[in-house]
């Protein structure tokens, strides 16, 4: 997705989503350890911006995120890969200052020390055992009971079991797990995870989430990618919404998600008097408009929950059959743009 | 929500003032263990083996049937050898042992981590000059001992000559496979254009010829008029051979410094 020509409305709906929001992402774990980390697992980013020719990727972010677990959430294409890539130092921003515990990451190796990342792609040591894995790592970061060390990673992340084992023969959720403990065997004060659940069946999935918030819980800063509502919303307190390069909300998850959930909404209604119907939802307080089009009725409603109660009350009460109800906008993207568009979702 | 129990307490991150060197030399060993395993481990290292074979078989037909020719060991061991088998198997192990990984993207891994780039790059060159060196040199050794009857300076000289080249081509290929993601195809083009056309119609051209380097190189030692048609002196050799072993590894270090992900899909 290009960045370059959607920024209209952003300033506004991002001050709307913090305003809203009960902290910001330094907000944090708050746990005793939290507070003996400090500013050594602080990220800033700002006015950071990066470009591919004339294509924007990611578009004047400014942010600080601190201990505890941070979701950054938005559609596929948004720059969440392209930011987690320059706070890890494996991409030069194009412009703005970005330091993590208070060093430039790019170009800077032993940012490593305090670093931990866990890519996207799942490409790793196949020919490894796990346990080979994790201690090649250690011994890479050069501490001195590499062994030990490796042992205690594997541990949290639940792997013992399976340490000793190749992982060409792990399940996708075995590698990303085993992954983790390669980034977490020096204790970084950071981690960074892209699209962590990327694959996962639900039981990993859940695994992968108390494990972040455990991580946090010790007072780590982790940052995560996801373009799913509900991961996050399971993990994370905090988010960082990225739509199209730019950061369109930042704060509380929750306040985020009121924000989200309370937007108007168009719905697809088929029916067996489309025309019957519409003259009655148009007397509703719940809708904004209705038109008849080639396919059913398009409806506007400003409140998701009050219309999916009254519609089905007004078809049985009218005797008219409700054949089909779709949301017309539930895609992230258009949930996404609504926090960037004071004008509401717009129809793709 | 259960949370994973996780061990409270740091996990003894480094001490500083540890010897650098020795520990450099850990990273080091670590890289190329892990090196060595992929690269001798794909399939494709199947392939290293079969120019040698060749190589040895044609040694040892030539030799039951003209086992007091003195002209063909110099042509098959050394012309042959030198332009064919030389830099096609050090261009496929060369580009492997650092390309491979930046292909599937499990440099990550190694490169999240404090390990200067240096250390990466010296520890993979060095992989990729000892199996150059084994699928290449010691074969040559071999081919000569056979063809000549015994340690002759022909058979030495392709010896030293095939590890100066592993020791030149790693270089170049190695670089060749940071800068670029179409290695083979730049170094094959190399190889074949550069080496196998321009250097031998146009003089000057050998001066950038890592194959006549290594002829010179094999030349110098053998120098018994062996006719190993080296197109430039062993000084000359020499001395080219280290500059253009430095300057790529350097080039290859500051490339590898400077490695980016892809971000996005845009």
């Amino acid at each position: 997705m290009s960045g370059g020509g959607r920024s209209a409305g952003a300033g506004g709906a991002r001050g709307r989503a913090r305003s809203a929001g009960a902290g910001q992402a330094e907000r944090g774990g708050g746990t005793s350890r939290a507070r003996g980390r400090g500013k050594q697992s602080t990220v800033e980013l700002r006015n950071v911006s990066r470009w591919y020719g004339n294509v924007v990727a990611v578009n004047d972010i400014t942010m600080t995120i601190g201990p505890g677990v941070t979701g950054l959430l938005g559609p596929n294409g948004a720059g969440k890969s392209t930011l987690l890539h320059m706070i890890a130092g494996f991409l030069a921003p194009s412009r703005g200052e970005l330091t993590v515990a208070g060093a430039a990451s790019w170009r800077n190796p032993d940012i490593y020390r305090t670093l931990g990342l866990v890519p996207e792609r799942d490409s790793v040591y196949a020919f490894l055992t796990g346990a080979e894995f994790v201690t090649a790592s250690a011994r890479l970061h050069k501490l001195p009971a590499p062994g030990a060390a490796a042992r205690r990673a594997i541990e949290m992340v639940e792997m013992t079991g399976a340490q000793d084992r190749k992982i060409s023969t792990y399940s996708k959720g075995m590698r990303q797990r085993i992954r983790v403990a390669g980034s977490l065997v020096h204790d970084p004060e950071v981690l960074l995870l892209d699209e962590p659940f990327n694959g996962m069946d639900p039981r990993q999935r859940l695994h992968m989430m108390d494990l972040l918030h455990s991580l946090g819980e010790q007072g780590r800063t982790i940052l995560f990618s996801s373009h799913i509502l509900e991961e996050v919303e399971r993990v994370s307190g905090t988010i960082q919404v990225m739509v199209a390069g730019r950061l369109a909300a930042s704060g509380d998850f929750r306040a985020i998600r009121r924000l989200m959930t309370t937007r108007p909404h168009v719905f697809l209604v088929r029916t067996s008097d489309d025309r019957a119907l519409g003259a009655t939802l148009i007397g509703r307080p719940a809708v904004t408009g209705v038109e008849v089009t080639d396919h059913g009725l398009s409806v506007r409603a400003s409140d998701y929950g009050t219309f999916s109660r009254e519609i089905a009350a007004l078809t049985k009460n009218q005797g008219i059959r409700l054949r089909e109800l779709l949301p017309e906008d539930e895609s992230l993207e258009s949930v996404f743009a609504y926090l960037i568009d004071a004008d509401g979702p717009r129809a793709r | 929500m259960n949370h994973t129990a996780v061990p409270a307490g740091p996990l003894t991150p480094g001490a500083p003032g540890e010897s650098s060197q020795t520990m450099f030399g850990d990273q080091g060993r670590v890289i190329a263990s892990i090196t060595m395993r992929a690269t001798m481990g794909r399939k494709r290292a199947l392939l290293f083996a079969i120019p040698a074979v060749i190589l040895l078989l044609v040694t040892v037909l030539l030799k039951l049937a003209h086992p007091h020719d003195p002209t063909w060991p110099s042509q098959v061991d050394g012309i042959f050898g030198f332009t064919v088998v030389l830099p096609l198997t050090a261009l496929i192990i060369g580009t492997s042992v650092l390309g491979a990984e930046v292909d599937d993207g499990s440099i990550v891994h190694l490169l999240a981590t404090p390990v200067p780039r240096w250390v990466v790059i010296w520890s993979k060159y060095v992989v990729a000059v000892v199996l150059t060196a084994a699928f290449v040199a010691v074969p040559e050794l071999l081919a000569g001992l056979i063809a000549t009857g015994g340690l002759t300076k022909l058979a030495a000289g392709l010896f030293v000559g095939a590890l100066a080249g592993s020791v030149i081509y790693n270089a170049v290929f190695v670089m060749l496979s940071v800068v670029t993601t179409r290695a083979i195809a730049y170094g094959l083009a190399y190889v074949v254009v550069w080496e196998g056309l321009l250097a031998n119609f146009v003089s000057g051209a050998r001066l950038l010829s890592v194959g006549h380097y290594s002829l010179g190189v094999a030349n110098g030692i053998a120098h018994d008029g062996s006719n190993l048609n080296a197109g430039i002196s062993l000084g000359t050799s020499v001395v080219m051979g280290l500059i253009v072993t430095a300057a790529t590894i350097v080039i290859a270090v500051r490339a590898l410094s400077s490695f980016s992900l892809k971000g996005d899909a845009i």
